[in-house]
């Protein structure tokens, strides 16, 4: 380049042609600032500056005139371009020095560059925050939770207020409302989802419709957050769901902030989209929660208390570990049987799981219905018996039945054995017993036999009963040992005079101690006991002791 | 040794000490501890409902008196004079206690109403009782409790919380042991975007299991426990990734170990007998209390390695060596059982500082050192 090779004085710049033919526009500048020569382009992008007018250029573009001020003193080339508008152009700027101390300046539009990059970073903060709220959204399955973060994420890059309006449940909208920098808000509204242009639309879910610019001072009452003020511009977002309507977003803004473009209004539908198949997913969660929690309410064993002055108590701890149910159960019959015997039963069906447990909810309906026959433990389960050889399923059971009631300060017990592992006593001086009672498992053959064994329990002493996946249970400090019954047997023989509630935790510890992380077999317990103490009829049952009057 | 305990005395963390302005709380507790060490549940019953009648606060109640006495049991248990059956019973007559007394205190709430919390002992963490009383306590405050009670499967509890949605989870662990699955619960919570409050002795005297485990929150008690949630917890920190908390389990040393525990326990029992012929000659029931003791040391080594902390591993083998000298069983024959795990894990650089650690421990405490130790723990 001519400029640059050797100082030429001003004079000699080529001026005019030459520097029209430079790839840039080119300003040759005199140390005070005022301008010598000019490319046309540069004429073009600066306009018409008038030459030898020092301030001239601050008037067009001040970055640069301070630039070249800068540069005169420092005497030096400056490192870097530097960068400032021209009008509404952004212009990038390289200087050359001259000997003569004047300066030449390169200058580059790249303004479409500029616009690019912004462009750019938009759309990558949208992404991230897209990326964002949606592992926002995705944390959780609970309807409420995800209206909230709805809201909370559409006000942190969308709008100054938004609302989340779910589908109608009853009379009345619930909605979740959040304005900028708060936190959400949840309300109802009786409300019809008509005095909102669009909301009837997008809470049925159908037809589909786009998000619709609403007049902003149509807005009803209930929608806008108090002490918001005038809304500026508003717009209705359905929630799109998985078949399942999840609901409408709104976004408000502040009258002084600019209305939402229609680029925002496509990012705010993305946002909607992401938003919508949370919530409708923590919906379905929701239901299909409700469902399970309805059925599986007439399978969870049953909290066992005291009947009668005797203690019941049991545990139980399926085989699967996200199990709540399996093949074991238990169950406490007040009033069955003669002179106010209370009833406790403890069986095992064949297999684990879920449809083991629908089968001992049979079983355990089919028993309650024989309870007045609970006077007869033969009968009983005879009967029993007949049932489940009758019905499709083609699995059997095992089962103990345990019929108590107090005698003075003992209790006697009638118990009886279908297939089972056999009840244990807990006797006052440590030894612990087998019942005497023998019988076959039910729902196989067509006849049932049992023997029925009497056994008299004094003051704290307990009857066991368990089920085989605890003596059967594998494990121990070397991994492949079973419990066994003797060490059932002598964890037991510690527990002389404890309460039901407890020997029945430290069997359960004490199995579970064992098997460790491994796979077990369903475990139950049930423990009946005749209360230590001397005052009875005050303790573990709902009254409040001495104090009741 | 029986189950394995925190490093502390005490393994139930809740119990708190009667406060300084409340000395009859003390006196209630003395009368409460005579009626629950001899078994004797209506006595202990009267105890508190008397303590109430009396004019004392309910949850002074519930923490200085009922509290106080279960911290009593944990370090009665933890010194060997109660046995773990003796603890159970202790504890249930407790845990009739806290019934009674949430009856007498049914519907009276102080506090405006508060948002709602869920109250669970991690998987595996049968102590309920002080999760049980911090659960009276928040319901006392005016919170909305969802009280899960022992050892809930984490399954459950995130279903839970997916269900209702608390404001936080105040997460109970009184053994040491329980901290991996305690990580992973604490973890989980977290991720449903609901903030975790952990508390009980197995998060350490400090609470410095809990930091480690990246909870949102520790209490060493159960009232400031409920101080801290009134003022609320911050949302967790999202993507917390449990792998972030512990970049020392990425050496593997945690996972082999527990995996070959078994394996370990088996060869060093076989190792013993070798050392000691005597020892072939032990009763069944000898030779299982060896095998458990060697188990409950893999245990707590497995826990060091998880946490990465060395006390934890010497401060068990202190506490082993103080019982098995109440037993009338030299500590020092806890030194064969190191030195063969030694041998075992030859490759494995942080087990072995381990360890060693422990070796020094355990040395340190016989003194003088024994000729010859007669057998291992028996």
């Amino acid at each position: 380049m001519v400029v640059s090779r050797e100082p030429t004085p001003y004079s000699d710049v080529p001026g005019g042609v030459a520097l029209d033919t430079a790839p840039y526009p080119v300003l040759l500048l005199s140390g005070n600032g005022s301008l010598l020569e000019a490319s046309s382009s540069a004429r073009t992008l600066l306009g018409n500056l008038p030459a030898g007018e020092p301030d001239a250029l601050g008037d067009v573009a001040p970055w640069l005139a301070r630039a070249h001020r800068d540069m005169v003193v420092a005497g030096s080339r400056p490192d870097t371009d530097v960068r400032g508008a021209v009008g509404d152009r952004s212009v990038r700027a390289r200087a050359s020095a001259r000997t003569d101390g004047s300066v030449v300046w390169w200058l580059l539009d790249d303004t479409e560059q500029r616009l690019a990059e912004q462009a750019l970073r938009v759309e990558r903060e949208r992404t991230a925050f897209l990326a964002e709220a949606s592992s926002k959204l995705l944390a959780s399955l609970n309807v409420e939770r995800c209206m909230d973060v709805t809201a909370q994420e559409a006000v942190r890059r969308l709008a100054d207020a938004a609302v989340v309006i779910g589908p109608r449940s009853g009379h009345r909208m619930r909605f979740v409302s959040c304005v900028r920098d708060g936190r959400p808000v949840a309300g109802t509204t009786g409300a019809g989802p008509d005095t909102l242009p669009g909301l009837a639309e997008a809470l049925q879910g159908f037809p589909p419709v786009p998000s619709r610019w609403i007049d902003p001072t149509s807005a009803p009452d209930w929608l806008v957050p108090e002490g918001f003020g005038p809304v500026g511009s508003l717009v209705v977002t359905p929630l799109p769901g998985h078949g399942v309507p999840a609901g409408a977003l709104v976004l408000l803004r502040h009258g002084d902030r600019e209305v939402f473009d229609e680029a925002e209004e496509v990012f705010a539908r993305l946002f909607a989209a992401r938003a919508g198949a949370a919530v409708s997913a923590a919906r379905l969660y929701a239901e299909q929660a409700s469902i399970t929690e309805t059925l599986m309410r007439e399978l969870l064993p049953p909290t066992l208390k005291q009947h009668g002055g005797i203690e019941f108590a049991g545990g139980y701890r399926p085989a699967g570990e996200r199990d709540r149910v399996g093949g074991d159960f238990y169950d406490v019959h007040p009033d069955a049987g003669p002179d106010g015997e209370t009833l406790a039963v403890l069986g095992d069906v064949c297999g684990k799981g879920l449809e083991a447990a629908v089968l001992t909810g049979k079983i355990r309906n089919t028993l309650h219905a024989l309870l007045p026959l609970a006077g007869d433990h033969q009968r009983l389960l005879r009967l029993l018996n007949q049932a489940l050889l009758t019905s499709p399923h083609s699995r059997f059971a095992t089962l103990v039945l345990a019929s108590a009631r107090r005698l003075g300060d003992t209790v006697v017990l009638r118990v009886s054995s279908a297939g089972h592992p056999v009840p244990l006593v807990i006797r006052s001086d440590g030894r612990v017993e087998q019942a005497r009672t023998r019988g076959t498992l039910i729902g196989v053959l067509p006849e049932v036999t049992t023997t029925t064994d009497t056994v008299t329990l004094d003051r704290g002493e307990s009857l066991v009963l368990f089920s085989d996946g605890i003596v059967e249970a594998r494990g121990g400090p070397l991994g492949n040992a079973l419990f066994g019954e003797d060490r059932l047997r002598a964890a037991l023989s510690a527990c002389v005079g404890m309460p039901a509630e407890a020997i029945v935790e430290h069997v359960q510890m004490l199995t579970s101690q064992w098997v460790g992380g491994r796979r077990h077999d369903d475990m139950a317990v049930v423990v009946v006991s005749v209360p230590h103490g001397a005052r009875l009829s005050m303790v573990g049952g709902t009254g409040r002791g001495r104090y009741t009057a | 040794m029986s189950e394995g305990s925190g490093t502390d005395a005490g393994h139930h963390g809740t119990g708190a000490a009667p406060e300084a302005g409340n000395p009859a709380a003390g006196a209630w507790a003395a009368k409460l501890w005579d009626a629950v060490a001899a078994g004797d549940e209506p006595s202990a019953v009267e105890v508190v409902l008397a303590a109430l009648d009396a004019g004392s606060d309910t949850e002074s109640v519930l923490l200085d008196v009922v509290g106080a006495v279960q911290a009593r049991v944990g370090a009665e248990w933890a010194a060997n004079r109660l046995s773990v059956a003796q603890e159970h019973a202790a504890t249930a007559i407790n845990d009739r206690v806290v019934a009674a007394v949430g009856r007498h205190a049914a519907g009276a709430r102080s506090g405006p109403p508060r948002g709602r919390v869920t109250v669970a002992c991690v998987d595996g963490e049968w102590h309920a009782l002080p999760a049980r009383l911090l659960a009276q306590v928040l319901s006392l405050r005016g919170w909305q409790v969802d009280y899960l009670g022992a050892q809930v499967p984490t399954p459950h509890l995130i279903g839970h919380l997916h269900r209702t949605a608390p404001d936080a989870v105040a997460l109970s662990a009184s053994l040491v042991t329980r901290l991996p699955v305690a990580h992973a619960a604490v973890t989980a919570c977290q991720a449903t975007g609901t903030p975790v409050i952990a508390g009980g002795a197995g998060f350490g005297p400090d609470g410095r299991y809990a930091r480690l485990l990246g909870a949102d929150a520790w209490a060493p008690d159960a009232r400031s426990a409920a101080d801290r949630l009134s003022r609320g917890l911050p949302p967790p920190v999202a993507d917390h990734q449990p792998v972030d908390d512990l970049p020392h389990l990425a050496d593997q040393e945690y996972t082999l170990v527990t995996r070959s525990a078994t394996a370990l326990v088996g060869a060093v029992t076989a190792g013993l007998e070798n050392r000691f012929p005597a020892m072939r000659d032990y009763s069944e029931q000898q030779r299982h209390h060896t095998a458990e003791d060697i188990a409950h040391i893999v245990d707590f080594l497995g826990i060091a390695l998880y946490t990465d902390d060395e006390e934890l591993f010497t401060g068990f083998l202190a506490w082993t060596a103080g019982i098995l000298t109440a037993r009338g069983v030299p500590a020092a024959s806890l030194l064969p059982a190191l030195d063969l795990l030694t041998v075992e894990l030859k490759d494995f650089s942080r087990a072995l500082a381990l360890l060693a650690a422990g070796r020094g421990t355990v040395a340190a405490l016989v003194s003088p050192p024994p000729a010859a130790a007669d057998g291992p723990t028996a």
